[in-house]
């Protein structure tokens, strides 16, 4: 079965997206083998080229890299630090990430859309990270975005789909990748992203935060494509219908 | 000769004046604070929130949460990884001039103490950015002693300036500037202030600032605000534990942070818990009844009540402590610090503020991470 995951004109065989901010760097590699990521993230602001403890260093070579936007409180800041992350060699993808909020880590949607059209006419491919709503999804496609990045509940809570409904939504209606991103703590809710029709997952707290990471990094691996091959097969009728009538409903029809 | 003594609620002239009402707000709370009010079954039900109230961060600071500080710091340790991973930052403080002009009775550098005055010249100050940055660091803080004639604020930007040659991240701890002073320093590369009001019980402020422009306690107050006025980016908070009543001073100090993020939300907000330390014709100043173990309180209330800030360990502490507190509540810590004038490159030509307990280098606190199995981050910061 050929199922891609494609983000632009980039395909990928895994659906799993690594974040890498919160485990040390030496398990790296480990993690990144373990869970079978083809993309992983990383915050532009944690790159320390030459010096001690590069991130980059870091990173399989093998591996497309998501730099991030993380720090940027305006569309301006993320346009610059998108444009520093290429100047560093970090290839043309980047999650935007615009946050004005120190407590609850809140993407700003309206400045996210604004970098994203800034981004995409540049050439990046870009991925925005927002609130899930229907009506920023659309403006994000109308700027060039090449997928959607919407949160399944508040950064690092490990709370997992809180915001379930409006995602569905979004899979419905959006015609562009939705990567689901944030909250997640756990792979049977990873799974459940990916049963509802979610094309990719990223995740970095419920990982980093594991006892034995890269071992947590195989199981998200191992549910996100377990979720991807339900979808694929249809999930059994019993969860989408009620139970049959005794009688057919629509008997009396005459011809 | 006495000198007259002035009010210390008094702006002084040149002063800047911001229209806010947060003092008299934490004041009234902090005059409601009673400590002694909680119970065993409040701190119980406190530890199980997920979110603290104002009150919930009063009852943790409490004597009633003495007995479950194990309790509180596996909850920190959790809350700590959620919000930062195993991440910890590493930086040092730079020492540009010792010249003060205030009588703080608890400060090394106050302007009656008979020490060696020094400040660096925009040379040496480079040979010893320089030599810092030969350590790998990235971040760096710049302080001064409070003087406008001998540290004033062109000085102060000329030394931000050459920092950002070899620094991605400046922050600085100087005397309480106004607002338009604080945009001009950012704007030569510093983006992080942090200023400690070291006690918020205004009698007990008056007593230990004899004299000088810190004696004026809501230019002090306001000093977060001004910064954020003038584009800084982040702000920490925190009082000098052991001055006056430490559980009250920690209930402030928190209730300002709070204040201050609701208020701007954007702020990135980080804690200090300086104790009281011996220093230079003082070698009995001591955080008389913060030991330990209520320091680690305090440290601990302030993560379960702001997870999302950072907290920064002094050099004040022992290594021991300081190593088992990064990553339960610390995210920040010093490697490499002298706190005398010089000393990293041109022999030291100004003395302490006052004694460090933790002379480690930059490299040995790096190992002591790494040995924790927490990540060193030397580069958390992009200024654009």
């Amino acid at each position: 079965m050929n199922d891609q995951l494609v983000i632009g004109e980039h395909s990928f065989k895994s659906r799993f997206i690594l974040g890498s901010g919160k485990f040390s760097l030496e398990i790296m590699k480990a993690v990144v083998e373990n869970g079978g990521a083809e993309i992983i993230t990383l915050a532009l602001r944690r790159a320390n080229l030459g010096g001690e403890e590069n991130i980059l260093d870091h990173i399989p070579k093998n591996v497309t890299l998501l730099p991030n936007t993380s720090g940027a409180r305006t569309a301006e800041e993320a346009v610059r630090i998108a444009r520093l992350g290429r100047e560093i060699h970090c290839g043309d993808f980047v999650k935007v990430e615009v946050i004005r909020d120190s407590k609850y880590l809140m993407p700003d949607n309206y400045e996210t859309i604004k970098a994203t059209e800034i981004l995409a006419k540049e050439g990046f491919i870009v991925l925005p990270y927002m609130y899930p709503d229907l009506n920023v999804a659309r403006s994000l496609v109308d700027a060039g975005a090449a997928a959607v990045m919407p949160l399944a509940s508040p950064i690092g809570s490990n709370r997992g789909l809180s915001t379930k409904d409006f995602i569905q939504i979004l899979v419905d209606e959006i015609d562009l990748p939705i990567i689901v991103d944030a909250g997640i703590g756990r792979p049977s809710q990873a799974c459940e992203a990916m049963e509802m029709g979610v094309d990719a997952v990223m995740c970095n707290t419920a990982v980093a935060t594991a006892k034995n990471i890269p071992l947590m990094a195989k199981a998200f691996g191992q549910a996100i494509e377990a979720g991807r091959n339900a979808y694929l097969a249809g999930l059994g009728r019993i969860l989408n219908d009620a139970a049959e009538a005794s009688s057919p409903l629509t008997g009396f029809l005459e011809d | 000769m006495t000198m007259k003594q002035t009010n210390p609620m008094e702006y002084s002239e040149g002063m800047e004046i911001i229209d806010s009402d947060m003092m008299e707000k934490i004041l009234k709370l902090l005059g409601n604070y009673d400590y002694k009010k909680y119970s065993d079954e409040d701190v119980k039900q406190t530890l199980i929130k997920e979110n603290l109230s104002l009150e919930d961060f009063g009852a943790i600071l409490s004597p009633a949460a003495m007995p479950y500080l194990e309790n509180m710091a596996k909850k920190a340790v959790s809350e700590t990884r959620n919000h930062f991973g195993n991440a910890v930052c590493l930086f040092t403080p730079l020492y540009i001039s010792n010249y003060c002009e205030n009588h703080c009775i608890y400060c090394g550098f106050n302007c009656k103490n008979k020490i060696r005055r020094g400040k660096l010249s925009f040379e040496e100050m480079d040979g010893e950015l320089k030599a810092i940055a030969k350590t790998g660091l990235k971040e760096i803080l710049i302080l001064t002693g409070e003087s406008r004639h001998q540290s004033g604020v062109p000085y102060i930007g000329e030394a931000v300036k050459l920092a950002a040659n070899y620094f991605s991240t400046i922050g600085i701890e100087i005397y309480p500037l106004n607002s338009d002073e604080y945009a001009y320093l950012h704007e030569c590369g510093a983006d992080f202030v942090s200023v400690y009001q070291e006690t918020y019980n205004i009698n007990k402020y008056e007593q230990v600032h004899l004299s000088g422009s810190k004696r004026v306690f809501p230019y002090r107050f306001y000093s977060q605000e001004r910064a954020l006025l003038g584009g800084m980016r982040g702000v920490s908070f925190g009082s000098l534990l052991g001055l006056d009543d430490f559980r009250k001073d920690a209930f402030a100090t928190g209730l300002h942070a709070f204040f201050i993020q609701q208020k701007y939300p954007h702020a990135e907000i980080g804690f200090s818990t300086p104790r009281l330390r011996p220093f230079i014709n003082n070698a009995d100043n001591n955080p008389n009844d913060v030991h330990e173990k209520q320091l680690l309180q305090v440290m601990l209330a302030y993560r379960l009540f702001m997870p999302y800030a950072g907290i920064t360990i002094s050099t004040r502490e022992r290594a021991g402590f300081r190593d088992n507190v990064i990553g339960m509540v610390a995210t920040k810590i010093s490697g490499g610090s002298i706190v005398g004038i010089g000393g990293h490159n041109l022999e030291e030509k100004g003395d302490e503020q006052f004694e460090i307990s933790d002379p480690r280098s930059v490299s040995e606190v790096h190992e002591m991470i790494i040995t924790k199995g927490l990540q060193p981050v030397y580069s958390d910061y992009i200024r654009v």
